[in-house]
């Protein structure tokens, strides 16, 4: 330090300025930021899907693709719609009680997770960190699963693994059960995506 | 600044002009401080080669990179195409896609042993903290780069792997959501992700990258390389004022390491030439097909180098959590009955521990699988001041902190195994096993890098001529 005594009046101005600059260089920042976000064209892109469901044979799996990520629309035999009710207290949240209107719209926010029983509709994608669970249908044994499997989705990056409503077991990685879209029937075969009555 | 220096009219063409140069420019300078006047000690041995392999394959990745930019075409509908135009098409595009592919594995390879050597020689301990941050920073740096070098391809692998990576950013409490769909820019990884993610893997990145390698090498050569003795080679100088166990870098190591170098061409470029796929590990199978946003690959893995951090992210489960929260309130016990802490201290531990494991039971164990990876790499940079060691080097040290290291080392590797294969119970448990091991390993080192029969350090290196 110089011996020279401090001038006050000009350290209130460099720091006057120094502040000044400080906030132009924010100020400028926030549009470099701002460029991140989703883009117009990004949001538009997200328009309702309509499907038609007739084709689909019990125990069989249609994929749609809504705003960039894959629908599943399944129709369950009755088999599989009995076995939802027997295996509760293997679930994280059977009665989809977590994030109430996040994940489970109200109109689905019942055992089958559904409108109609058979009809299962979900965003295949895992709640824990995006990927896509793949089909496991199949009851019983097989290789990383448990012996007493019901039949569900497996999710092939960390293993968690669902019910055939979609819901999640106990102590996965997946916090959640997998997400139901929006969704409304606008005849008995025809299934509109991305939309409800409640919109 | 230096003073203007007049050369002699006698003196030749060329030291003229250096002398010219040298009035305007510290090129003389720079070249004594950084190469024939860096005096570097004598005893280096084999794990000293990886720092120089690393300026080499960063090198080569800068080049090839530079010229694959010249034909790869950054656009969700096109880029899978054009890597496959660089490998069919582009005149001798095959060797520099491969070269580059190869460096990215190289790359982690030569910096894990560059990590590994500096861990067990003490390399960052006092007045080496800096170097070795910088170090982590770079380690940072490239663990970015080449996770968004992995999406340009837009293969299955890059889009599953990249989808799963960016979700990592949503398990945070609150601002999750929001910043997942920042990085992104998108509500799923798609064009918009490709594109910012080709400028960040080669501007944004890059430049980062180079500018913390440069603040590496000026930390280094500030305070002078450590060695396998961890001796100070300063402490002991000659009457020229050199340290007496130390060499100049060049020619002595430049010349030292043209041989490291090239076994290390040898081995790349067989992998280059023979096995550039190396059986799935240095490029992934699944990536050889298109990305598909509906249909997630059966088994979906990152590449090795980040493996032994997924695992730990994999092994964090809900039991995980209440295995943590035990540990937190057995050593809140442990720091009440055992320690001379004042009470006042105790009642910090006690009301931290609790806070803690309200905090790990309120959040679900996807986020603290995210803090377990990223704590796991954030600890690195804490090292030179967990480490309470009397000595530097491994060498001096009780023979059991050995096998402490040896069982980390281990650990580590099983880990990274078990994060390329697809999760089972018994996986998930041994990675449970090894994240504890890893974690205590470096939060526990205050306490046991203290304990046992230390031996005597020498005043000087140890070195037999050859």
């Amino acid at each position: 330090m110089s011996d020279t005594p401090m001038d006050s009046s000009k350290r209130t101005w460099l720091i006057a300025s120094g502040c000044a600059g400080a906030i132009g260089g924010v100020a400028t920042a926030i549009p470099f930021v701002s460029t991140f976000q989703p883009s117009e064209r990004a949001k538009a892109a997200g328009a309702a899907v309509e499907v038609d469901i007739s084709a689909i044979k019990p125990g069989e799996k249609l994929t749609v693709e809504w705003r960039g990520k894959p629908v599943w629309i399944v129709r369950r035999t009755p088999e599989q719609v009995a076995e939802l009710s027997k295996i509760e207290n293997e679930l994280a949240d059977p009665n989809s009680e977590r994030k109430p209107g996040e994940i489970t719209p109200v109109y689905a926010k019942n055992q089958a997770r559904s409108i109609k029983p058979e009809i299962f509709v979900a965003v295949g994608i895992c709640t824990h960190l995006g990927c896509s669970p793949g089909d496991k249908f199949v009851t019983g044994p097989q290789p990383s699963l448990p012996d007493n499997w019901p039949g569900g989705f497996l999710c092939p990056c960390h293993g968690s693994t669902f019910d055939m409503a979609g819901r999640v077991f106990k102590n996965k990685p997946a916090p959640d059960n997998l997400e139901v879209p929006p969704h409304m029937y606008l005849s008995d075969n025809k299934l509109l995506i991305g939309e409800d009555k409640s919109a | 600044m230096a003073e203007f220096k007049e050369i002699s009219p006698d003196a030749s063409n060329g030291e003229k002009l250096l002398n010219w140069v040298d009035n305007r420019f510290p090129l003389s300078q720079l070249y004594k401080e950084h190469l024939s006047e860096y005096y570097a000690p004598k005893n280096f041995n084999f794990f000293y080669f990886f720092g120089a392999l690393s300026i080499l394959v960063l090198v080569i990745q800068i080049v090839t990179g530079i010229f694959l930019v010249m034909h790869y075409k950054p656009d969700a509908a096109v880029a899978f195409a054009s890597v496959e135009y660089i490998m069919r098409d582009v005149p001798w595009g095959w060797l520099i896609r491969y070269m580059h592919s190869t460096g990215a594995s190289a790359f982690f390879i030569v910096v894990y042993m560059h990590m590994f050597r500096g861990l067990i020689y003490g390399s960052y301990r006092k007045p080496r903290e800096l170097v070795w941050i910088f170090g982590c920073a770079i380690f940072l740096c490239l663990m970015a780069e080449a996770f968004m070098g992995y999406l340009l391809p837009w293969g299955q692998m890059s889009y599953w792997g990249a989808q799963v990576i960016v979700n990592l950013f949503s398990a945070i409490p609150f601002i999750g959501p929001d910043l997942a769909l920042l990085i992104r820019g998108d509500y799923v990884v798609g064009d918009a992700t490709l594109n910012r993610f080709f400028s960040f893997h080669v501007i944004a990145v890059p430049l980062v990258l180079l500018g913390l390698v440069v603040a590496h090498i000026i930390a280094l050569h500030e305070v002078g390389s450590n060695n396998p003795d961890g001796v100070e080679i300063k402490a002991t100088k000659g009457p020229d004022g050199n340290p007496l166990d130390g060499i100049p870098f060049h020619p002595y190591y430049t010349i030292h390491d043209i041989l490291g170098v090239s076994v290390f061409l040898l081995v790349f470029t067989s992998i280059i030439f023979f096995a550039p796929e190396v059986g799935g590990y240095f490029l992934e199978y699944n990536n050889f097909i298109p990305a598909d946003p509906l249909k997630t690959p059966l088994h979906i893995a990152p590449v090795w180098y980040f493996t032994p951090y997924y695992s730990m992210l994999r092994a964090t489960t809900d039991v995980m959590v209440n295995v943590l929260s035990i540990i937190a309130a057995l050593s809140a016990v442990f720091v009440v009955l055992k320690t001379a802490m004042q009470s006042r201290g105790k009642v910090i531990t006690v009301v931290g521990v609790a806070v803690l494991i309200v905090l790990l039971k309120t959040f679900d164990a996807k986020f603290w699988g995210v803090v377990v990876m990223g704590g796991a790499v954030v600890m690195l940079f804490f090292l030179p001041w967990l480490d309470h060691s009397p000595v530097k080097s491994i060498r001096y040290r009780p023979t059991w902190h050995k096998w402490l290291y040896a069982v980390f080392v281990v650990l580590f590797i099983v880990l990274g195994y078990l994060g390329i294969q697809p999760p089972s119970e018994i996986g998930t448990l041994i990675a449970q096993v090894g994240t504890i091991y890893y974690f205590g390993f470096f939060l526990l080192m205050p306490w046991w890098t203290q304990l046992g029969e230390f031996k005597q350090v020498p005043d000087r290196v140890t070195f037999a001529a050859h």
